[in-house]
Parts: structure tokens; sequence; C-alpha cells
């Protein structure tokens, strides 16, 4: 008997959505065993009826709930909630869903600052007051988690999540079992590059240039990025974002890890232990250009980023 | 007062909206609205970001779309910081950019929007859907899965990442293309192209004919269309400069920098995403199905308008047999499927071309760039429509301010006008059912939002 599936979109950009059309043949030995009563992206069926008919919004009732997205407004509660009463096993899919993601990086300013920008700070935009409708979704107060708001059973994170990584928690669902998650190990234990456990020392370099190798040869005779002098936030990472085999994806690009798949365990704090890890290697944290925003690009919910006081004015 | 017919969600697009019908007493429609209810500030929260961070956190905008936003954000840097860009490197970024368009087309047709058309739009919503489309086309529904996949692939392969890449920044890309590279990835490339090829001929022969008469009816409207072309009319998805070409087929060129001259953003109360318009046409878009003011359409169905010609042979040639039947500019909403096959042609031809270009594994791919104030207008064509990132630098190189209007707000007031056309042609004394609103979906659908 096939499981049946629900799946939801909140605050989000669709990526995590393609990532599971990304699954590739997978995806076709996968279906037939999901019966998806809900999915917005591919399935036609509506909230309020078919024809709208009915009052109350109704998601159909399922085995597997898998919701994507932070929590931004009135309306993504609603339908966590609903996700949450109608589904057994809940899964948050990405790190939006997990942390916030990069939409939480909102939750450095108020929201307020932010309207005000986007409705009357807009140099195309002619200046008009916040859209208010009740078809229009008021805002929370932050981007939220999604387990800011509802008992979550399984994350699935990353930026996107790899296609591997839904394959295989789908398929460990199959099976009965009702957990999963990924090992704690971090992006540099999947990272071949060579380290030494120095740097030259110095400011840490902005990515004004590229890293240093040769194209002809593998990330195995590639410097390790922190000890470039670069950020890199593998250190902090929960590894899989290359999948279940291969290297991690940002430095298969020859680019630095932004520490998408979010810290490497609950309670764990990345921005403290990547700054002692860069001051271990010879790095100066101080001078990481940015430095709260880049090390919480991904997991700005849970009250990781606030806004800040304004500053004292000086004399 | 009538009552309000909600539709929510609306499916099969790749965003969040709700459509809600208002109809008066006797059961006709009153007023239409789509609504569009994602906001989520990045022009606020990328201030104070450094600019060579900025193309791998605005990707973050558009899953779909990461790539085009990606090159966009990076055009817009190598402008603040006043950097000319290694031809290699600018290759690269093309080549990247056309294969993942290549998958994104495929996507859409056969998963999106096929669904109505091979199943059916008055079929049940049980079977109106990408199962469905599997069941009854099993052979090349397989063959999609693994194309779409084989493009996922190689992108990551080679660039790292498919989905919100980090390959391009100011002043270049991160790495360059060897000939090993080169020479698997061309293999990939020719099946690709060997396929877009036969989807138009299968679109051509088995869907379109078909559906001719809702093609005729659906949401059509007459407005104008924006898109690039390069200096001799080409259509291009990378660089060029922008046409807006009136409803009579009339037009101006301008470049990128000059758009706060010629496009507009108009903020309606019932939604969040703004109206742009053409401020040249009118003072603010004029929703009125009989008289519609300032409005023009985006991505395909516009961009294969404004242009005088495609940019490669395969698809001239589909461009001439398309502009035979349904002229130029066509106005037909359905249309836009037609058209997406028409680029998906250019750009998997184009994809091919540029793994053949000698330069495309030449190692000079990055200049290094110095933080200086300036600004930078970043545009590109994104799947859905002209993509615009303005960004405004301090001596830091952190973004002092960010503007972006992105391809598929450009088709707001098209979308809410086809809508509120298909609606009050469909529906009649209170008469209406799930296919008819499944129609008035379709108009929507055709934009792929």
């Amino acid at each position: 008997m096939a499981v049946t599936v629900a799946e939801e979109w909140l605050n989000s950009c669709s990526g995590c959505e393609i990532s599971i059309l990304n699954t590739g043949d997978a995806l076709l030995d996968l279906l037939p065993e999901l019966n998806f009563v809900h999915i917005p992206v591919l399935i036609d069926h509506k909230y309020f009826g078919q024809t709208g008919e009915k009052d109350v919004m109704e998601i159909p009732e399922a085995v597997v709930g898998i919701v994507s997205g932070s929590v931004r407004n009135d309306e993504h509660k609603h339908v966590l909630e609903e996700m949450r009463k109608k589904t057994k096993i809940l899964i948050a899919l990405g790190s939006c869903a997990a942390y916030g993601g990069v939409p939480s990086q909102a939750n450095m300013f108020t929201n307020e600052d932010i309207f005000e920008k986007v409705f009357r700070g807009c140099p195309s935009t002619d200046s008009a007051p916040d859209p208010d409708h009740p078809n229009v979704p008021k805002w929370l107060d932050n981007c939220k988690a999604l387990d800011e708001v509802v008992k979550v059973d399984i994350t699935i994170p990353g930026c996107p999540p790899h296609p591997e990584l839904i394959a295989d928690a789908i398929t460990a669902l199959l099976k009965g079992e009702t957990s999963w998650s990924l090992p704690e190990r971090s992006v540099c234990d999947t990272c071949p590059v060579i380290r030494e456990k120095k740097s030259a020392g110095g400011p840490v370099k902005r990515c004004f240039e590229n890293l240093e190798f040769n194209p002809e040869e593998g990330l195995d005779k590639m410097r390790c990025i922190n000890e470039q002098g670069f950020l890199c936030l593998g250190t902090v990472t929960l590894a899989g974002c290359a999948g279940t085999a291969g290297v991690p994806r940002c430095v298969q690009a020859r680019t630095p890890c932004r520490g998408c798949f979010g810290p490497i365990r609950k309670g764990a704090r990345p921005m403290v232990d990547m700054m002692g890890a860069m001051t271990s290697i010879g790095l100066d944290p101080k001078t990481v250009v940015d430095r709260r925003a880049i090390m919480n690009r991904y997991i700005g919910g849970h009250g990781n980023l606030r806004p800040l006081p304004a500053r004292p004015t000086r004399p | 007062m009538g009552k309000v017919i909600n539709i929510q969600p609306i499916t099969r697009i790749e965003g969040h909206a709700k459509v809600a019908i208002h109809l008066n007493e006797e059961g006709n429609v009153s007023d239409t609205f789509l609504h569009v209810q994602a906001l989520r500030g990045f022009e606020k929260f990328c201030e104070g970001r450094p600019v060579e961070e900025m193309p791998r956190i605005v990707c973050h905008i558009c899953g779909i779309c990461p790539w085009a936003h990606h090159l966009a954000s990076s055009k817009a840097g190598d402008a603040c910081l006043g950097v000319t860009v290694p031809s290699a490197a600018i290759k690269l970024r093309r080549l990247m950019q056309m294969i993942a368009y290549v998958g994104d087309k495929l996507l859409n047709f056969y998963f999106l929007a096929a669904p109505d058309f091979v199943i059916g739009p008055d079929s049940d919503y049980s079977v109106r859907n990408v199962v469905g489309i599997i069941g009854a086309a099993p052979d090349i529904a397989k063959k999609v899965v693994h194309l779409r996949h084989l493009t996922a692939q190689i992108l990551e392969e080679f660039a790292g990442r498919a989905i919100h890449p980090t390959f391009s920044m100011p002043g270049g890309v991160s790495k360059p293309m060897t000939e090993k590279e080169r020479k698997k990835i061309l293999v990939s490339a020719d099946e690709l192209l060997e396929f877009s090829k036969f989807t138009i001929g299968f679109a051509k022969e088995n869907v379109f004919p078909k559906y001719l008469d809702a093609i005729k009816s659906i949401g059509v409207i007459k407005v104008g269309h924006i898109g690039t072309v390069t200096d001799d009319g080409a259509l291009d998805f990378y660089d060029g400069k922008l046409r807006l070409m009136k409803p009579d087929g009339s037009f101006d060129d301008f470049a990128y920098d000059e758009y706060l001259d010629n496009i507009g953003e108009h903020v309606e109360p019932w939604s969040y995403q703004k109206f742009p318009f053409a401020k040249k046409w009118a003072d603010k878009p004029v929703l009125d199905l009989d008289n519609p003011a300032g409005i023009y359409r985006s991505n395909c169905l516009a961009r294969i308008n404004v242009c005088d010609k495609m940019a490669t042979p395969a698809a001239q040639a589909e461009l001439e047999e398309f502009r035979e039947s349904f002229g130029r500019p066509a106005h037909l909403t359905l249309l836009y499927h037609y058209a997406r096959l028409i680029e998906l042609v250019q750009c998997a031809e184009s994809m091919v071309q540029l793994l053949h270009d000698p330069e495309i594994t030449s190692p000079d791919i990055r200049v290094k760039v110095e933080p200086k104030a300036g600004r930078g207008v970043g545009c590109v064509e994104a799947p859905r429509g002209t993509l615009i990132h303005d960004y405004e630098t301090d001596d830091n190189g952190l973004i002092k301010k960010a503007n972006i209007i992105v391809g598929t707000t450009h088709n707001n007031a098209a979308m809410n006008l086809s809508v509120k056309k298909t609606a009050t042609e469909l529906i009649k004394d209170g008469t209406y059912d799930q296919g008819i609103l499944n129609k008035v979906e379709m108009a929507i659908r055709a934009y792929d939002p």
C-alpha cells in the first residue's frame, strides 16, 4: 500500500520542491509508493474545496507531512498548524523550515523598517501605504523555523537538501521507521582538502579574488579554504550537502561553505565555535566583514538574529 | 452583494497566490483579484551585506531560477566595482545559465503545464498532474525525469550546485572549465538539444492543435511586451538592451541603467506583489479589460515578440513558423507555452555552441576586485522575465541600497487582466464548475509565475 503524503511550502523559494524533483530516476522508483494527497506545486487540491465552496481550510489526512519554508505570516502559521493536525509524521524540509533560512536575515530588522523600505523606499516604486486586505496575510513579529510553532518529527536540513537525502529519508519512512537524521559530522569531515592547521595570518580575506588551486587537480590537492585566509564555515556546519557521498558542494565550486546545512548538533553555537576555530589557525575572527549576518546566514530563526538597538550617537 | 469564489492555493505554479472572483447578484463576474501573499523583504535585508556575497544571497529569492538572480547580481556587482569581466568568464556564466534554463523549461512544460493539455483541462484534479502524465506517456515522462536530472547533475559536478549556486561573483567566476569537463558535458548537451527539438515537434503535432480553441479564447488580452535584445535585435538571455513594445508592435529600446525612466511600480492594497508599468504610457497601470493602460508582459511570449530574430538557427526556423501563424506581436496568452519551447531550442543550441567555443576552457576567468562606492544595474532575462538588480555600494563594498524587480512581477498586472477576462467569459448566471475554475488558473499558469 502506498503511503499518503501531504506537502506544503510556506515562506520559501521552491528550491526544496525542485530538489525533490531532482531525485531523478529514484523519483520514478519512489512515486508508485507515494500517494500525494496534497502538494500545491504539482497537484490541484484546494484548501476550500475544488470550487471554493467550503468556509474552513482543509488539508487531507496523510501519514507523512512535508513542509518547506519558514513561518513568516499568519497564513503560514495556519497552514502549518493544519498540516500538524492532519499528518502523523511531520518533516521540516530544508534550512528555512529547520532554522529560518536566508529569509530570516530579515530578523536583523524590524517589520516596520522592512515595509518602509519595500513600499516607500524603492526608487522604482510609487510610494504607498502597506498593503492591507483580508487576503494579504499579516506578518508575524519575526521569521520563524517550524519548530518555533509546532512539533517537528524529522528535519532534513540543507539549502536545498540534497535529493539523495530526501529519497533516503522517505525510503526509511516507507520501511516503517519513524525517525531519520544525519550523522553528527562536520562539512570538514567530508572535505578532502589539505590541512596544515595554520594559516598565513592577517585579516580574513573577502572573496574579491579566487582561491588558489590547480583546476586540473582534485580538491585533495587544494589547501583548506580557511588556511588560505578566507572564511569557510565548514568546521561548524553539518555535513550532507553532497548527498550520501561526494565532496561539499560549495567547495566543489572552489568557493567557501556558508553553512547552509546549519549547526552540527542542536544547541551548538556555530558563531562562537567558528571564531575559536579561526583563532586556532592564526586568523583574526574580528576582521570578518559583516560577521553576524554571514555566520547566521541560514539560521536566523530561533532568536539567533534580532534587530540591534540603535547605536548611541557619538558626541 | 453577490458571492465570492475563492481559488486557493493557485496550484502548479511556483509561488503563492489565490484568486478571488466576485460575482454580482445575477451571478456574473463583477471583479477579480489575483492576490499574491508572499513577501520576504530582500531589498531591506540585503542592506549592509558585502557586494561579493550578494550573488549567493539573492539566488535564494527563487529556487527555480536561482541562476538568473545569481547572474543579475554578479553583473550588478561587476558594475558597482567597475570591473571588466574576462570574456571566458562571461561565456561560462552564459553556459551555466543555458543549462539551468533547459532544465527549467522541460520542468515547466512537462510537469506543470502538460497536465492541462495531455490529461485535459476539465479532467478530475486527482489525475490532472505529473503522476497522470507518467501514466499517460510513461516513456516520455521517464526521459524527462532523466534529462532534468541530467541538467542538475552537470551543474553540480562542474559548478558545485544546481540550486543556489556560488559559481559567479563580481569580477568573474570561481573556476575554469577543463578540457576533460568540456568533453563530458558536451555529450549530455547534445542529448539535451536533441530532446529539446523533439519536444517542440511533439507539442506542435500532438498538443497545441487539439487545444487551438482554448488557445484562442483563454485569458486573451492585448498589452505591451518587454525583453532583452542584442544590438542586432536577437533574443539574448544574458546581456543586451531592453526593448519595451507597445500593443501595436512599435517599440523603444533603452539601456539597463535607464530602467527607472521607463518602468514604475505601483502598489495596490490587496497584493504584496507590486505592479510594474510602462511609465511613458500611463501614470499607473489600469486594470480595465476594455481599456488597459500602462501594462506590459514579460517572460517567453514577450521576449519572442520583442526580438527581431532568435540567436540560433533551429530556434529561428521555429520563430518564423510561429510568426506565420500568429503574427508579431502575438497576444494569445496560452501561446506562452509555445514560445517557451522556441526558447528551449535556443537555450539548448546556445549551450552546445558555447561548449564548442575554444575560449570556454580559458583559465582567464576572474579579475581581482577592490571594494569601492558605486552603483550598478545588473539585468538578465530570467525564465519568467526581465530581472533587474540595482545596487549601490559604500566605500567598503557593502550594499547601501538594493532595488530588485523580478521577472514574474512584471506580469502581475497582465495576469490579473487575464484572470478577469477568463472568469468574465466563462462564469455566467452563477454557473461554474471545477473545470471552469481550472481554466482561470490556466490563464495564470501560462505566465509560469
